[in-house]
């Protein structure tokens, strides 16, 4: 059984009268990349502010590496944080800034240099050491804040929306580059993001969290595959909802079979619409359906068979189909 | 069309912009130094009382001897004190309407700050000779609490009181503007780095406070060098400073070139704060 790096037991929080985080518990291994995944208000910083040691659960219990620091301070936890604002001293050189906590825990001149190089040569910034982190871009500081927090070895790493200052392609460099870096130093990192791509392109286990309670804990494909809510199911990528016979069912797009009404039914399910919309997105085309029923649909199909929807377009009536294995119960209503 | 016929208009623009505060700056301040520098090259005629217009050095090497220097040492004693009291009570109070009061008590206490600038300068230095003087509250109360009295009536230290009171304004608001712009974020990341919070004052509060710290001995130091005031109503006997001095020469002396002479030393003096002030990083944050 692997080690358990941290782990949250009934944690509750309030601020002003407003419960932020209520019950939360969970448990992280050592050395996986975890990610609290959810909307703004969801209670998904506080609650890595809580794990830092910068907010004091009103409840509950937080262990790190086995031991109790619900009441610990900040400065004496085993862990770092990488601020959503970087939090880079702008009085200190970058290299100063990266020497900072090895100052604090007064690691000898020559050693603190040295990892400090070996810190910023990590992300690639070892000829930045002189600079102020003003003179820095964006996606620089972001490394540099990094460098900071890794140079201390700590048992988990907590990085709040890291990336959400930079801009798409910048963001998508530096998730790779950091999932590398997290296989290479093997530290917990602990990703708080509202990005749902994000999370799925990075994390060994995502948390789903909305109002201050996980909804569903898991893999990326298994949130992505098998949603326990209509919640997950709509914030996980795009899900059509619909309740038939007492189940109310997820259905991702993408799984959707679409024909002309007409067309022999070859699918366990069947509803039948008008086609709204047709936008094609390049790689795929997405259709947006009324179905008689009531509801609206989206299903997406991939260009490479675009040839069978050619003539599909507004007004055009159609039939969605799809078999037990593509959608997923999400709750069964006893009537 | 090309961008040049918009470069004109938008240069004259420009121009028109700049030209009344350039030529406030250069017209009356700048001018003025200079022929301030120029008259203290001057010398006045023993008989006539006139002024004679070859230049001499005769003005500068009377300020740097006599009774001037232990003037100028004692002005620059006193403004050193007055600016050294004002950081230590500024500093703390800053810090708590910055970053510990709610919203509501740091409006509440920069309001009490700013308020007493509403009252006349005269009228805060006659409240101090009331407070000191012999029958003062001071001796008063002390004679009350069974101490002896501080007799600090008339004396340099009521001028060192009665200065560090009037100025302390001019020393919080920069202090507090410095501090309040501080991200919170910063203090959680010097303490996520395993500091204490006197660490963190040490080495993130207050290089960050310093060029609020310098602004506002900027003022203490200088409106201190340059008072002629509260030396005059509060002082005593030994407590001649340099404002006086230069108001004595013009005034009662009627000796414009030697008055301009002694008034290059409050700016010399500013140029060399301002110069040490800039070695510290004071003016990077700018």
């Amino acid at each position: 059984m692997a080690d358990v790096a941290v782990a949250i037991r009934e944690i509750v929080k309030h601020f002003s009268g407003n419960v932020v985080v209520n019950g939360v518990s969970l448990s992280i291994e050592t050395g996986e990349f975890f990610t609290m995944l959810g909307p703004s208000g969801s209670g998904k910083t506080t609650l890595l502010r809580m794990i830092a040691g910068f907010e004091r659960p009103d409840a509950g219990v937080i262990e790190l590496q086995g031991r109790d620091v619900t009441h610990q301070p900040a400065n004496v936890r085993p862990v770092n944080t990488v601020f959503q604002d970087y939090a880079l001293f702008p009085h200190l050189s970058v290299a100063a800034n990266v020497e900072y906590g090895l100052r604090v825990r007064r690691v000898p001149r020559a050693q603190r240099r040295e990892r400090a190089r070996t810190a910023l040569e990590m992300v690639r910034l070892a000829h930045l050491g002189e600079r102020r982190p003003g003179q820095l871009s964006g996606g620089q500081r972001q490394r540099v804040a990094l460098a900071r927090a890794i140079v201390n070895e700590p048992a988990v790493l907590l990085l709040d929306e890291p990336l959400g200052a930079l801009d798409l392609k910048l963001r998508q460099e530096m998730q790779v580059e950091l999932k590398a870096i997290q296989r290479r130093v093997g530290i917990t990192f602990i990703y708080v993001t509202h990005d749902q791509e994000e999370a799925m392109a990075m994390s060994d286990r995502i948390a789903i969290m909305n109002d201050g309670v996980i909804e569903q804990l898991g893999t990326p494909r298994e949130v992505y595959e098998n949603p326990a809510s209509p919640f997950v199911a709509r914030f996980i990528g795009t899900s059509n909802i619909l309740t038939r016979k007492g189940t109310t069912w997820s259905l991702r797009p993408e799984r959707l079979h679409l024909d002309l009404e007409g067309a022999p039914p070859a699918t366990h399910h069947r509803e039948v619409g008008t086609l709204r919309d047709v936008v094609y997105l390049g790689m795929n085309t997405r259709f947006v359906i009324d179905l008689d029923a009531g509801e609206e649909v989206i299903v997406v199909r991939a260009n490479a068979e675009a040839g069978r929807y050619a003539t599909f377009d507004a007004g055009t009536r159609v039939a969605v189909g799809w078999n037990d294995v593509d959608g997923v119960a999400l709750d069964r209503v006893v009537v | 069309m090309s961008l040049r016929s918009f470069a004109l208009p938008r240069r004259f623009a420009t121009a028109a912009l700049l030209t009344p505060p350039l030529a406030w700056f250069l017209i009356l301040y700048v001018s003025s130094l200079a022929l301030m520098l120029i008259t203290s090259l001057w010398s006045v005629n023993g008989f006539t009382g006139l002024i004679q217009h070859q230049l001499t050095t005769s003005n500068i090497q009377q300020v740097t001897s006599g009774a001037y220097p232990s003037i100028i040492w004692r002005t620059v004693l006193l403004a050193v004190l007055v600016t050294i009291t004002d950081v230590v009570i500024a500093f703390p109070f800053a810090y708590v309407m910055a970053r510990v009061a709610t919203p509501r008590v740091a409006k509440i206490l920069l309001a009490a700050v700013l308020l007493p600038l509403w009252a006349s300068y005269l009228a805060k230095v006659f409240a101090w000779i009331s407070i000191l003087e012999r029958g003062g509250a001071l001796n008063w109360t002390f004679q009350h609490l069974g101490l002896p009295a501080p007799n600090l009536g008339f004396t340099n230290g009521a001028m060192w009181l009665t200065f560090t009171y009037i100025w302390l304004p001019y020393m919080i608001v920069p202090v507090y503007g410095a501090l309040e712009k501080i991200p919170a974020s910063l203090l959680d990341a010097s303490g996520d780095l395993g500091a204490s919070s006197w660490w963190t004052l040490r080495h993130v509060v207050l290089p960050l406070a310093l060029p609020g710290l310098v602004a506002g001995s900027i003022f203490t130091f200088s409106l201190t060098l340059g008072d002629f005031v509260t030396p005059l109503l509060v002082g005593g006997a030994n407590s001649t400073l340099l404002g006086n001095a230069i108001y004595d020469t013009l005034l009662t002396g009627g000796n414009l070139p030697l008055a301009a002479a002694l008034a290059l030393v409050p700016i010399v003096i500013m140029v060399g704060y301002l110069g040490f002030a800039k070695r510290l990083g004071a003016f990077e944050a700018l």
